[in-house]
């Protein structure tokens, strides 16, 4: 089998492939540090949120909440974590098909990303775009926002199109072979994300000529629409690269295998086919869409939840598998044999535990006339730090600590640190999210600098829990503090290793069962992946259309 | 070439399967036989021209039927008009919603009053108020710099 991953034993040391890899390489550190900083940043809003929120402080004109809140939600959600995966598929593609290429692309890619995120980061900062990371209309930001924002995703598109012609490559020079796992699920992603982002980039060809004063008004429900075509696969964006990192990397920590081939092909091709056409499910309280189209995107969110029950079993069975294997038996005793002590591991295998009940969170928010009760409130914020804050950050923090020595060829910088960070996150993540979730359901809401309310009877309830949020979030924002040392420590200290430490792939097991050739073929896929997000969003963008004669006018309320 | 599914991971595949069809059909049985679906009104509105369309030209409660109200209300930053209304306990209170400006959330904690109030839309949620006392009224979706002083007051007296 071809799905390996670690490189072939060069008995000749090929210094054009050396220097060849070398390149990949510091592009990919590139983009985990780039990441490692923006976390950093956004920690610190975060932090002074949950303090404000808390009445503890009060934000300052000159850099107030909303503008703290909006920098917080870009640089978490749409930078961060964007930077971190890029980067880690750009990995999975250039180390699973080792040849002579060229960076030109990847890096092109990278810069605009970069050249993007410094726009949008200005117009944010200098107050021009508190718009939040949703930056629902008519809410006007200024242009540098829009433009910001649309490079960030063109930027993604380039690093795509590289891994792409990478993968490409690969099957014309050895037609027999099947993808390496690693491109596989890069590959799997990205096409995702293309055929998801198309949403946010017709949402800014709306956006751009508005805030330019080309138009005079837009159609906000059709903004909002594109915006959560987008907004839900965003997420999977997140989690596909998790499951990467679950799949293929956390096994190495203790001598595990892939537990199945092909059903970790086809877990990420249902991925790809049912991220999308769910959207609808962020706008049940939105007027102007009917109940019965939000009822086939509630159906079709709970289709997205089947390749999240194959891959838990598969993970589970990873573990007890090896442990077999190493003779451990019996629950406890499997959950003791592993390997707790490695940041690589503890980092996912936490985040892992978070999303049990992260997922059982969503299974809430996507029941429909449910939603009455949560929408809005503090449980979604709750909801999203325990799954984008959780298994998504924990599993890219854990991973960090084994990139960056394969990377750089450098000793990680106290690894004890590293440990302790792991869990420092999860315990103050798990304090801020179960707080936040307690006082949604008490009815407090989200985004809002203070929740008193001049004192009102109602709102009473809702400030011990904001106290808790705040001592998670410190909590966490710490840990980042740790993460931050030990990564820029690593660099700084630059201690190098005798022989480069790889972060490798896990190997298939040993019963892995042939996988059938059409889950390799990702161009059908896409097709189908694209057929289905126009099935579900023609008939609600057509009532969008065909109802909704009025444009609104843009404005700056903040 | 079927792939080879693990006995133990069929069982937990098809009992996910199995929950998951069971929530689908509780969801779609109250929604079809109890009524139980999210505000979903479809109905459009000039934006621009919100002050001079009725009934939100004269925004406020009217009382349709014994025991039955509706109430229509203007979002704009960041304020709800009427700030306050007073209904007795039991009554049934459709609230009509619209923006004038930009998108407003409109939610009273603890009750099933939430919805998404979307410039060039008009929301409708409706709700009965069993227990008297005075209910906060609060705008749950960011509107801008003075977003977390817009709140309004439902009085149910006894």
């Amino acid at each position: 089998m071809t799905t390996v991953v670690r490189d072939a034993p060069r008995t000749r040391p090929n210094p054009v492939l050396e220097l060849s890899r070398a390149n990949g390489d510091l592009l990919v550190l590139t983009h985990i540090y780039t990441a490692t900083l923006v976390l950093g940043v956004g920690a610190l809003f975060g932090m002074l949120q949950g303090f404000s929120r808390a009445n503890l402080i009060v934000m300052p004109a000159w850099f107030d909440y909303y503008r703290m809140l909006t920098a917080h939600g870009v640089l978490m959600a749409l930078v961060f974590t964007t930077f971190f995966i890029t980067g880690l598929f750009t990995y999975c593609v250039y180390r699973t098909i080792p040849r002579v290429r060229s960076v030109t692309l990847g890096w092109a890619g990278y810069c605009l990303m970069l050249l993007g995120t410094a726009m949008a980061a200005v117009a944010i900062l200098d107050g021009s775009a508190s718009v939040l990371y949703t930056f629902y209309a008519p809410l006007k930001a200024s242009p540098l926002f829009y433009f910001g924002a649309t490079f960030l995703v063109l930027g993604t598109w380039i690093v795509a199109l590289d891994l792409f012609l990478n993968v490409a490559w690969f099957k014309r020079a050895r037609p027999a072979e099947r993808i390496p796992l690693p491109a596989f699920m890069a590959t799997c992603t990205m096409i995702m994300w293309i055929v998801a982002t198309l949403g946010v980039v017709a949402e800014m060809g709306l956006l751009i000529p508005w805030s330019l004063g080309w138009t005079s008004g837009i159609d906000v429900g059709l903004t909002r629409m594109f915006f959560w075509y987008f907004g839900h696969p965003l997420v999977y964006f997140w989690i596909m690269g998790a499951y990467t990192i679950w799949y293929a990397v956390v096994p190495t920590t203790f001598r595990g295998t892939v537990f199945s081939d092909a059903l970790t092909r086809l877990a990420f091709v249902m991925l790809l086919l049912l991220s999308t056409p769910v959207g609808l499910h962020h706008q049940y309280l939105d007027p102007g869409v009917s109940s019965g189209w939000k009822l086939l995107h509630t159906m079709t969110t709970f289709g997205v939840v089947i390749p999240s029950f194959m891959t838990a079993f598969a993970i589970f069975a990873t573990f007890e598998l090896a442990a077999r294997r190493a003779g451990v038996r019996g629950f406890a005793n499997v959950v003791r044999w592993l390997p707790w002590r490695d940041p690589v591991f503890a980092g996912p295998a936490l985040g892992m535990l978070l999303f049990i009940f992260g997922g059982f969170g969503g299974i809430v928010n996507n029941s429909y006339s449910m939603d009455v009760l949560v929408h809005n409130t503090m449980w979604i914020v709750g909801h999203f730090h325990i799954t984008v804050g959780g298994p998504v950050a924990l599993t890219f923090i854990g991973a960090a600590y084994g990139l960056i020595p394969a990377l750089s060829g450098r000793k990680l910088f106290a690894p004890k640190l590293a440990l302790v960070q792991v869990y420092t996150w999860f315990a103050g993540m798990s304090i801020m999210s179960i707080a936040m979730h307690w006082a949604g359901l008490l009815g407090a809401p989200r985004r809002t600098s203070d929740v008193s309310y001049f004192g009102a009877q109602g709102a009473a309830t809702w400030h011990p829990e904001m106290l808790w949020a705040a001592v998670g979030g410190t909590i966490v924002a710490l840990s980042v503090v740790m993460f931050i040392v030990v990564a820029t420590g690593t660099w700084v200290a630059d201690r190098r290793t005798a022989s480069r430490p790889e972060l490798a792939f896990a190997p298939l097991d040993r019963d892995a069962a042939s996988t059938p050739a059409v889950l390799d073929r990702l161009g059908r896929w896409a097709f189908v992946a694209i057929v289905l997000a126009v099935l579900a969003y023609a008939g609600p963008v057509t009532q969008q259309l065909h109802a909704h004669a009025y444009l609104a006018p843009g404005m700056r309320t903040w | 070439m079927a792939i080879h599914v693990h006995r133990q991971e069929r069982l937990w595949l098809t009992a996910g399967l199995a929950i998951l069809v069971v929530f689908a059909a509780v969801i779609t049985t109250s929604a079809i036989v109890d009524g139980f679906v999210p505000p979903s009104r479809v109905q459009s509105i000039d934006p621009t021209k919100v002050a001079q369309t009725p009934p939100f030209d004269h925004p406020g409660l009217r009382r349709v039927a014994p025991g039955a109200y509706e109430a229509y209300y203007v979002a704009r930053i960041f304020s709800f008009t009427p700030a306050e209304i007073r209904v007795p306990a039991g009554s049934r209170v459709t609230f009509y919603v619209t923006s004038a400006d930009v998108e407003h959330g409109f939610s009273i904690p603890e009750t099933g009053v939430n919805t998404m109030v979307t410039p060039g839309w008009v929301s409708g949620v409706s709700h009965r108020f069993a227990k008297p006392g005075t209910y906060l009224l609060v705008c749950n979706e960011y509107c801008g710099a003075g977003h977390q002083l817009m709140a309004a007051k439902v009085v149910v007296t006894p």
